[in-house]
């Protein structure tokens, strides 16, 4: 039977397939918030707590319960948004997450787009130019990259550009006290302060953005580099580029308006692997920079043994993971014509 | 005997050849092999062969920067960096062999029998492995290390667990695809069990693409296990290790003292490179098809 809609049903097949993984995750995120050695109730209560309130707590996680039956309460109280109560801030876990997400956010967007700003254009120079000394020098630079600790670099950064050269501000979050923080639309500095019009503080905002997102950049720039270099490897010995060639097409208008366009998909596919890199690293940056996001959030909760908030974290990345790979697949579905269309 | 055996050697002197001018074509892993004699080295016998005592502090000598004395200068206690560095090889290597090896072990046999047997066991397998590929992996090893408690084992677990679905997945499409091979059905007329067949004729065809996949991890797990270990999980003061130094060197780059953070970071960074290029090589040595 033929199909009305190919890319639709395509695309609805591909979001339920999210589904299961979804309870995986949230089946993995209760077995680890259980797994804590000894009386959860204890550990959740914190080092301060009482026979009272960590009674209290027993009962609100359901703890009492059987291990069945626990399980539904907390999917309950994570249907209600209900990760539990941050010790440390004294506030729910979620608020606390959602208030500073915008900064994590912030940061690993735009690193990821001065990542393929580099990337992309190394991958392409090295696929023009295959086994010479320019293909080894990516190469090598690529993976020194991926190489370099982030929160190594990062100290490396401030230290040349902080304290040597003294050209970027101090490392201490997301704007300096002199300015006064934007009235939060988005919650993304840079978009708030331009609809504010208030350009001194754009630019003191993007001063504070440049060194943390170049560490990020770099990690990131490995696996989208080669991953471009691979792809237009393929497809600059793809037939369809011989015939473009041999109908005496210039080289820049073979390479720009035919190979490009189609080795992109795969590097496109490539982005799910990347974030995971970013959103893992983006922990480290941000304890590195003092950066207000979600990962020095959990780096914080993690000392101070605040385990509701370090397992709301790591949840609420898991299904922000699971979420950007949907949308990353169901983006390359619009964009690749070979899917939807034709035979199956 | 004396024909397969001569071709063995024909093969192995080939494969020698291959590996020869594989080395002399790329001089970059030629020096990653040199950088992993030096690093199994220091690891081996770095502990005897360090000028002073690693957690010997002294308060006279405090913050001193490079000298003849000592190469990587002093901490804030007095102690030589040069020699906390060497010896955080061991730890460092310890932690993310132990961790591949597990990884290695345990995905093999996850792998190997989701490959080979198929059915509502292959499933049940991928959607497990799906389900950790599905986290983040450096977030989810924080979460492994919090719950688990605080500890270097826990690191390894950690760090073990999040890489086992990259060995299971390359170990379960080997299988796969020689699952039916006319060899396999030799073996099985021959008489010989499933799991003999599985482990003695089928795995060990897996083993070259695995190869790569170790090397590259190995560089990944140090990276990680350094990681955690710099926002304050597994391994404490005093000892040393390359994260933890470059967290508490930290500290001190504000205030100009940049050797602190700088020689166990550079350490760690050439550690990973390491890895890194030898798993590029060995891929160009095992498949150079499959280079990317």
């Amino acid at each position: 039977m033929k199909k009305k809609f190919p890319k639709l049903h395509a695309a609805l097949l591909r979001s339920a397939q999210s589904v299961p993984v979804l309870i995986g995750v949230v089946v993995i995120s209760f077995v680890l918030t259980r797994a804590l050695p000894g009386d959860p109730a204890v550990y959740f209560a914190g080092a301060a707590a009482d026979e009272q309130s960590i009674n209290e707590i027993r009962i609100a996680m359901g703890l009492d319960k059987t291990l069945y039956e626990q399980f539904f309460v907390y999917v309950n109280n994570l249907l209600d948004g209900n990760l539990g109560t941050s010790l440390s801030t004294g506030q729910p876990v979620l608020s606390d997450l959602i208030k500073r997400l915008p900064a994590s956010l912030e940061l690993t967007i735009l690193s990821l787009v001065l990542s393929c700003f580099v990337s992309i254009p190394l991958g392409i120079l090295a696929a023009t130019r295959p086994d010479t000394w320019v293909d080894h020098l990516c190469r090598f630079f690529v993976t020194a990259g991926v190489s370099l600790p982030t929160f190594f670099t990062g100290i490396l950064l401030i230290y040349i550009f902080y304290y040597i050269l003294g050209i970027s501000p101090s490392p201490i979050g997301r704007l300096d006290f002199i300015y006064l923080e934007p009235d939060i639309v988005t919650g993304f500095y840079l978009i708030d302060t331009a609809i504010s019009n208030d350009w001194d503080t754009w630019f003191g905002a993007a001063k504070q953005l440049i060194l943390p997102s170049i560490t990020l950049a770099l990690f990131t720039l490995a696996p989208i580099a080669r991953m471009t270099r691979a792809s237009m490897l393929t497809i600059l010995s793809s037939e369809f580029i011989r015939t473009a060639k041999a109908a005496g097409l210039s080289n820049g208008k073979v390479l720009f308006s035919y190979a490009l366009r189609n080795a992109f998909l795969p590097v496109i596919t490539t982005l799910g692997m990347v974030f995971s890199f970013a959103l893992g690293a983006n922990v480290l940056v941000e304890k590195v920079f003092a950066w207000p996001g979600i990962g020095s959030y959990a780096v914080e909760a993690l000392i101070v043994s605040d385990y509701a908030a370090v397992q709301g974290f790591v949840l609420s990345m898991a299904i922000m993971f699971v979420i950007l790979n949907l949308l990353i697949d169901l983006i390359y579905m619009v964009i690749d014509p070979r899917i939807g269309f034709g035979s199956k | 005997m004396i024909i397969s055996n001569s071709s063995y050697n024909l093969k192995n002197s080939k494969f020698l050849n291959h590996f020869i001018i594989i080395l002399k074509e790329n001089p970059i892993t030629f020096f990653a092999f040199l950088m992993l004699f030096f690093f199994l080295i220091c690891a081996i016998f770095g502990p005897y062969i360090v000028p002073y005592d690693p957690l010997e502090t002294n308060a006279k000598i405090a913050l001193q920067p490079p000298s003849i004395n000592h190469l990587f200068g002093t901490d804030n206690l007095g102690r030589d960096v040069f020699s906390r560095v060497i010896v955080a090889t061991r730890l460092d290597l310890t932690i993310s062999v132990l961790a591949v090896l597990m990884s290695f072990i345990i995905g093999s046999v996850l792998g190997a029998i989701a490959g080979y047997w198929g059915g509502w066991l292959d499933v049940f397998l991928s959607r497990i492995l799906d389900t950790i590929m599905a986290f983040p992996l450096f977030v989810l090893a924080m979460g492994i290390v919090a719950a688990l408690g605080n500890t270097i084992e826990n690191i390894i677990y950690a760090t073990a667990i999040i890489n086992i679905p990259f060995y299971a997945r390359l170990v379960r499409a080997e299988v796969n695809i020689r699952r039916e091979a006319s060899f396999v059905h030799a073996a099985k007329m021959a008489g010989n069990s499933e799991i003999k067949i599985l482990a003695i004729h089928i795995f060990p065809n897996t083993l070259p693409p695995m190869m790569v996949q170790v090397s590259l991890n190995l560089g990944w797990a140090i990276l990680n296990a350094a990681g955690l270990s710099f926002i304050g999980l597994g391994v404490r003061p005093p000892t040393p290790e390359w994260g933890i130094m470059v967290a508490e060197g930290a500290n001190f780059i504000i205030s100009g003292e940049w050797w602190l953070a700088l020689f166990p970071g550079l350490w760690l960074m050439i550690a990973v490179l390491t890895f890194n290029l030898l798993g590029d090589g060995l891929r160009d040595i095992f498949d150079p098809r499959k280079r990317l």
